[in-house]
């Protein structure tokens, strides 16, 4: 176990929280460490050893047995697969036995002697002063004065301090004259600290993961220190030295002569991962899981096969316009009221990057904005070539009405505005400075330098624009990943998303999560014009894609928290295009008032049975309100991923729960595009829906826990009051609808296909084999489902044999309870268009 | 007109019974009960304040309710109205009335939404019985309820630690300033001859005539009571509760410590100019007070690095500066400062998380990677001194930690001695003898008797500080802080006139709190066997009913204004002769600690992530 310091750090790294400063939030695993196991073993082990709290509890699985969200059919086929032989005795283990709680997790042992060996509490004596000398040293700019010296570390920089000055960080000499001279080692730190060497790896997790929100921000800038703005060297190695000072200074303080922890008493290394076994009750968790997903996966893919005989249109012929949304759990309601609006209409879902990868530069902006999934690596930057946005100030958040005479004049004067911005802010909500809104993400009417004219124009190292080669594969893929090459309507419209929120820190976690969470824009509108470009429509046709002249791509972005959309270059459409957009606006509209309806059926603050109109206004108004910690509810309840035709699903009630990307196996027959569809939607869906699942389970631990109390630290990240750890992870408000889920992949296609190209991509085999994310294939033909165990495609016989009928979704909606999950329900269609 | 100021008393009063009964899981009843008794109340103050400045603005006065009476002692409820009460009920209600209508969303499905709604208005009552109050016993039944309402709004989230830690440490300092207060009542009996008006305080010339004669006396109240307004304005040596005030949902940080709770120091100091504006000495250490915390604090605030904290620390250093203008007699800007100050720190922490939206995009278009301050002129040497003086807030909160909490441990660590026989045993035996001793008091000599009172309050104090200390037993810490309540008792009863019906005025609220708060711990204790004082046990997690009824018998128990044992304790210092000072300190410092205990326990028994769910709780950091 023991090795250098630097093979210790390494081990632990991965282990940490990974979250980057809120600014660049992407959705992550937190258990992405144990990713290499399987998923059971994984959540069991994390358990306990974190003590996280990785599934639900026993209590809670029966009660939702008791509430009929788990079904005893499923439950007892779900036995006779994992117990077989032993169902009736593990049933009964399931719904009646008793258990006793786990005993304490294994991380905090060592470090926790502390307090039997001198009865003191460590962490609340060094905590705070840690805490608060790293945050002001990494501060982004929210203190007024900086941290003063810059040297190229973090640990140099306190030397530098502690050198040149007449006070101290530390109470007593010795810690202070240690970081003077800088001739330590760590290990000899850790030595006079701690003692034996054999203690200190484990001292070192239970130092880290006792305030694991700082240990993993330093390490996320420690390795990638590019995500701040103002650059601030750091690494752990500096961080855990300074802790063992403070350590070491409270230890002298206390004591003229004291033994280090592992020599006062006698204390064993903690072996953190050896010999992890299952509880019995880890198998019974276990089997209620699975119960509980496949209990929602049925009926999902009942709901798919008893619909399909009565579809045989495959696409329209001559649509009236075309619209692709980004795969997103939040388009899929607006799809289907757009659909419902415009029969004629057909949509499509894919990544809402569109297939371009490349680095926004705004003008005047002083950094770039990665615009693609954030495991990809663009090497080309866009820029905006005009149109600034003036950055309006507000004095109220000008950092002098913090200072002596500034706060005085400020709060004479200011101070009385302020009273009247809070009651318009509580009582009349607009948008200001505290909001954030995607559509401010770049202007309607901004010039972007999308193509390359020179091969050596380069910002920061990334060429500007692309080549026309490039941007041929790329139209090409893409058109072809969704399956439309032919039938194109006069009228494409390409729409990004993002959200909109006051007040909340949180707020990147509400864009589009395939541009690594910023808003999908100017994705949408660089697509749209490549799809435009007469010499890329030319080099298609060589390709087999007719793209008629008189088709035009429209490029523009969903609000999903407002419900509101914008269109790009409205002024290039020809006049008959005008016409046809005017009118497919009016259709839009209709379709965001009643997108709006249906999600305010969460809010019970809202009655979800006014008219679509004045649902829309109350929705919009919560956007900018301040007082409102959910402006929307991002991707909560999110459970599955549809990679198919848009007719699997069409008549199916999914209740939002479902990513969907588009896609025709016909046009696929080797599975090219499948993988790169799964490559993308993968981790993109699968870490959101993974990041939720954990959040949710253990919001104290894995998540941020409530919002309400929640203090910005550094620009960075937020922790309760103000010496509170930091907290990453998602906050309770937002996945307080979720139910924890892992994601099902319905991919249609042959069996074989799918299970070739899932196995041929070693980070796609480990979410799929390893039970990350399940996946099932319906066969295109027989309407079959497969479903992958083992690295082998099974039948899967669907247990639901018929699903509640309705001729219309909106009572549904009108009548369901805000806290509770519709279920799966089809649309009646023999009762035709009489609803 | 005078009597029209009792509703703005009972309109909270009631909202908050009201809301008190009404079952907890109606979100929309608490907060429309909330709502609407602060929309009444801010209407009816506007209302009357128009009526009030149609009457030519006159300082209204009522003697409302005489709860007590006896030769030579009365205890009653008196209000006033006057400028000062005008400006802080505006403000209060309007933010508060702002406050509810936030919340009403903000908190919307958060566990313990009743809790916060009860917690706010009992806080609102406390703060009108403060501005409102005619002397200084009614003022010291709001502050009471300003110091516990504080406590639960700060340990709101009761399940974590640090909140409950803070939640604490908080307490801690509004007991030192309720020191203040205790012995500025004590003393003012004695220079007054009876229970002064603060209408009194402004006739000029009885002032005059007073302090003439007392002067020591006169400036010994003064400084009393700008220890509590420091204490409870955050002001010098105390500045560092404020910011870890901030353990709440943001409404109530923004409102309490942003705001309300952090100018109330500034009320009694405005309310109580017309006595000490006649003490230039008094005034110069006023001055001195705010100018140091306006300087200290705004160099604390330019290094924050977490949005809350800045704000609380530049709300502090303009609270120093009112100060100074008070001193210097400007009671105008005073108050005008503060409504100005109070709207802006409310605004910006209740919008304190957009800090991220607005400042983030600012610089993504603007940004400097190092602002030159004015500190960058100092000599290096000087800077990075500052700079660390400042990071460290100058040793505030270590100095708090070593002034109060380390001398209560060390003579705690010196009472190793008392046990739980040793107290039955020989303390119950000794106060039978104080009883003897008492009955033949009159045979004692002289010398002897003097003594008497000090030397078994003593014991009182000492039993106080066990419990304080006691770390295994939560029912014998809960014990030893009603044997302090006997013991006093028992001491003041040397003192001639202390009738056996006050006694009884006393002892009454004492034993029933007593009784119901030890069946609390004994029953619990009977369910689990982990009642300790080592740890926080969290046991609101799975009892909150017993935690509720505890709650209410330790308030009982630390003369907090719902039993007699309030009047009692009045009762008591009025018996204290004005020679007697150690007296009235071991007394006070008594009760102090007392109330200390008392919180102490109900934390640590009932606070704090509960101690066998691990699973489920946050890590304690956090």
């Amino acid at each position: 176990m023991a090795g250098t310091f630097v093979e210790m750090l390494e081990e632990i790294r991965p282990y940490l929280p990974a979250q980057a400063p809120l600014k660049d939030f992407i959705f992550q695993n937190p258990l992405r460490a144990f990713q290499k196991e399987k998923f059971f073993d994984a959540v069991m082990h994390a358990s306990e050893v974190f003590g996280y709290k990785t599934l639900l509890s026993l209590q809670e699985y029966r009660e939702r047995y008791q509430q009929g969200l788990i079904l005893e059919k499923v439950l007892d086929k779900t036995l006779e697969r994992t117990k077989p032989g032993e169902e009736k005795c593990w049933k009964e283990k399931l719904l009646i036995q008793e258990y006793l709680r786990r005993e304490t997790p294994r991380i905090g042992k060592v470090r926790n002697a502390w307090k039997n060996a001198y009865k003191l509490d460590m962490d609340s004596l060094v905590h705070p002063v840690l805490f608060r000398m790293v945050c002001s040293y990494l501060d982004q700019g929210i203190s007024i004065w900086n941290f003063p010296e810059h040297q190229p570390g973090f640990l140099e920089s306190l030397r530098e301090m502690e050198r040149m000055s007449f006070s101290s960080f530390f109470k007593t000499s010795r810690p202070s004259k240690i970081l003077k001279e800088g001739k330590l080692s760590i290990e000899t730190l850790l030595s006079m600290v701690v003692g034996p060497s054999d203690l200190h790896s484990s001292y070192l997790y239970d130092q880290l993961f006792a305030h694991q929100g700082w240990s993993g921000l330093v390490s996320v800038l420690e390795t990638r220190p590019d995500v701040l703005l103002d650059s601030r060297p750091i690494s752990l190695h500096d961080f855990i030295y300074l802790e063992l000072l403070l350590e070491l200074d409270v230890m002298d303080k206390l004591y003229k002569q004291w033994k280090p922890l592992g020599e006062k008493i006698r204390l064993e290394p903690t072996a953190l991962f050896e010999h992890l076994h299952h509880t019995e009750l880890d198998e019974v968790l276990h089997v209620w899981q699975e119960a509980m997903e496949w209990s929602y996966y049925d009926q999902v893919l009942a709901g798919i096969q008893l619909t399909k005989p009565n579809q045989h249109i495959e696409r329209h012929a001559s649509p009236s316009f075309q619209a692709m949304f980004c795969i997103d759990d939040r388009e899929c309601s607006f799809r289907r009221y757009l659909e419902a609006e415009d029969p004629s209409c057909e949509t499509f879902g894919t990544p809402g990057f569109f297939s371009v990868e490349f680095y926004y530069k705004p003008k005047n902006g002083q950094h770039v904005i990665k615009l693609c999934p954030a495991p990809v690596q663009p090497s080309v930057v866009i820029e905006e070539l005009s149109n600034t946005k003036d950055a309006k100030r507000d004095l109220h958040f000008n950092k002098r009405s913090h200072g002596l005479f500034g706060g005085y004049l400020t709060s004479q004067t200011l101070g009385f505005w302020s009273a009247f911005k809070l009651v318009s802010g509580i009582f009349k909500p607009t948008m200001d400075r505290t909001t954030a809104s995607s559509f401010m993400h770049m202007n309607q009417v901004a010039e972007l330098s999308i193509e390359n004219k020179n091969p050596q124009d380069s910002y920061l190292g990334y060429r500007i624009g692309f080549t026309l080669e490039e941007m041929i594969t790329r139209v090409e893929s893409q058109l072809r990943s969704i399956g439309l090459t032919k039938d194109f309507a006069p009228l494409i419209y390409v729409v990004g998303h993002g959200g909109s929120s006051a007040n909340n820190p949180f707020y990147t976690t509400m864009d589009c999560g395939a541009c690594s969470c910023r808003p999908g824009s100017v994705n949408a509108k660089v697509f749209s014009y490549m799809a435009n470009k007469p010499e890329v429509r030319a080099a298609l046709v060589g390709k087999g894609i007719l793209i008629p002249d008189a088709t035009q791509f429209v490029g523009g972005i969903h609000d999903t928290t407002r419900d509101d959309i914008m269109f790009f270059e409205e002024e290039m459409l020809s006049s008959e295009n005008a016409k046809l957009h005017q009118k497919n606006r009016k259709h839009f509209e209709r379709a965001l008032n009643n997108n709006a309806k249906e999600r305010s059926r969460r809010f019970e603050m809202i009655d979800t049975r006014q008219s679509p109109e004045a649902i829309h206004q109350q929705v919009q108004i919560r956007s900018v309100s301040i007082f409102e910690p959910r402006p929307e509810l991002d991707h909560a309840t999110n459970a599955l991923c549809i990679v198919g035709r848009r007719s699997l699903t069409k008549n199916v009630f999914l209740d939002r729960r479902a990513f969907m990307n588009s896609y025709y196996y016909k046009n696929d027959p080797e599975g090219h595009y499948l993988f790169q569809i799964l490559k993308a939607a993968t981790p993109v869906c699968g870490d959101i829906n993974l990041a939720y699942f954990f959040s949710k389970t253990d919001n104290n631990k894995l998540g941020a826990g409530s919002k309400l109390p929640h203090n910005v630290m550094g620009l960075m990240a937020v922790a309760n009051g103000s010496e509170g750890d930091l907290r990453p992870g998602l906050p309770a408000q937002m996945v307080e609808s979720h139910e924890p889920l892992r994601l099902l992949m319905i991919v249609e296609h042959y069996p074989e296909v799918v299970l070739s190209v899932v196995l041929e991509n070693p980070p796609l085999k480990e979410y799929y084999c390893k039970d990350w994310v399940h996946l099932v294939c319906l066969h295109p033909e027989n309407g079959m489902v497969y479903r992958l165990e083992n690295e082998t495609m099974k039948p899967y016989q669907v247990l639901h044999t018929s699903l509640p009928e309705v001729n219309d979704f909106i009572p549904l909606i009108e009548n369901s309870h805000p806290k509770q999950h519709i279920p799966v329900h089809i649309k009646n269609l023999k009762a035709g268009i009489a609803g | 007109m005078d009597v029209i100021i009792n509703i703005f008393i009972l309109i909270p009063l009631l909202g908050y019974l009201l809301q008190l009964f009404l079952p907890g899981d109606r979100e929309r009843w608490m907060s429309a009960v909330a709502v609407f008794t602060l929309g009444l109340q801010s209407v009816s103050a506007i209302v009357f304040f128009v009526y009030w400045l149609w009457n030519g603005a006159p300082t209204l006065n009522i003697k409302d309710l005489v709860l007590f009476q006896e030769i030579g002692f009365e205890f009653f409820i008196d209000f006033l109205f006057d400028k000062i009460t005008a400006v802080y009920l505006f403000v209060g209600s309007f933010l508060t009335f702002l406050i509810t209508v936030y919340s009403k969303a903000y908190l919307h499905r958060e566990p313990g939404y009743k809790r916060f709604y009860n917690s706010v208005l009992l806080f609102y009552l406390g703060y009108n019985i403060v501005i409102f109050s005619g002397n200084l016993e009614t003022m010291f039944i709001g502050w009471e309820i300003l110091g516990v309402s504080s406590f639960l709004l700060i340990a709101f989230y009761r399940n974590r630690f640090l909140p409950v830690k803070n939640a604490v440490k908080v307490f801690t300092v509004y007991r030192i300033g309720d020191v203040g207060i205790l012995l500025a009542m004590w003393l003012s009996h004695h220079f007054w001859s009876e229970n002064v008006t603060f209408l009194k305080l402004s006739h000029d010339l009885l002032v005059h005539e007073h302090l003439k004669n007392h002067s020591v006396t006169g400036v010994f109240i003064s400084l009393m009571i700008l220890l509590t307004a420091s204490a409870k304005s955050a002001q010098l040596p105390f500045s560092s509760w404020l910011p870890r005030a901030m353990e709440g949902p943001t409404p109530s940080s923004a409102i309490f410590y942003g705001s309300l709770s952090a100018h109330i120091g500034v009320f009694l100091l405005l309310r109580t100019f017309p006595f000490w504006e006649h003490q230039t000495s008094v005034r110069i250490v006023i001055a001195m007070v705010g100018l140091a915390t306006a300087i200290v604090s705004a160099s604390i605030a330019r290094v924050q690095s977490s949005i809350k904290s800045q704000v609380a620390y530049s709300s502090i250093s303009q609270i120093g500066i009112i100060f100074i203008e008070m001193a210097a007699g400007f009671e105008n800007l005073a108050l005008f400062h503060f409504a100005g100050n109070s709207f802006l720190r409310t605004y910006q922490i209740l919008t304190s998380p957009s800090v991220v939206i607005y400042r983030l995009r600012e610089q993504f278009y603007n940004f400097i990677p190092r602002i030159p301050t004015i500190e960058d002129a100092l000599p290096k040497r000087i800077e990075n001194t500052l700079y660390m003086l400042s990071l460290k807030e100058w040793n505030l909160d270590t100095l708090l930690f070593r002034m109060i909490w380390k001398p209560l441990k060390w003579m705690g660590n010196r009472l190793h001695f008392l046990n739980r026989s040793s107290v039955f045993y020989f303390f119950i035996p000794a106060y039978l003898g104080g009883l003897l001793l008492l009955y033949f008091q009159h045979q004692l000599p002289e010398s002897l008797h003097h003594r008497l009172p000090l030397f078994f309050a003593g014991i009182g104090l000492l039993m106080v500080l066990k419990s304080f200390n006691e770390r295994r037993s939560a029912s014998l810490a809960f014990l030893l802080i009603i044997q302090n309540h006997f013991w006093i008792a028992l001491a003041i009863s040397f003192n001639e006139s202390y009738s056996y019906s006050q006694n009884l005025w006393y002892l009454s609220g004492i034993m029933v709190a007593g009784v119901v708060g030890y069946i609390c711990l004994y029953l619990l204790g009977k369910k689990n066997r982990h009642v300790n004082l080592l740890q926080f046990h969290g046991h609101s997690y799975r009892f909150p009913g017993y935690s509720n009824v505890f709650l209410v018998a330790s308030l009982g128990l630390t003369g907090f204004p719902i039993t007699p044992t309030f009047i009692g304790e009045d009762l008591i210092f009025s018996h204290i002769h004005e020679e007697q000072f150690f007296l009235a300190l071991v007394v006070s410092l008594s009760y102090i600690v007392d109330g200390l205990a008392c919180i102490r326990i109900y934390a640590r028994v009932f606070l704090g992530p509960h101690a066998r769910s691990q699973y489920d709780m946050a890590r304690r950091s956090s």
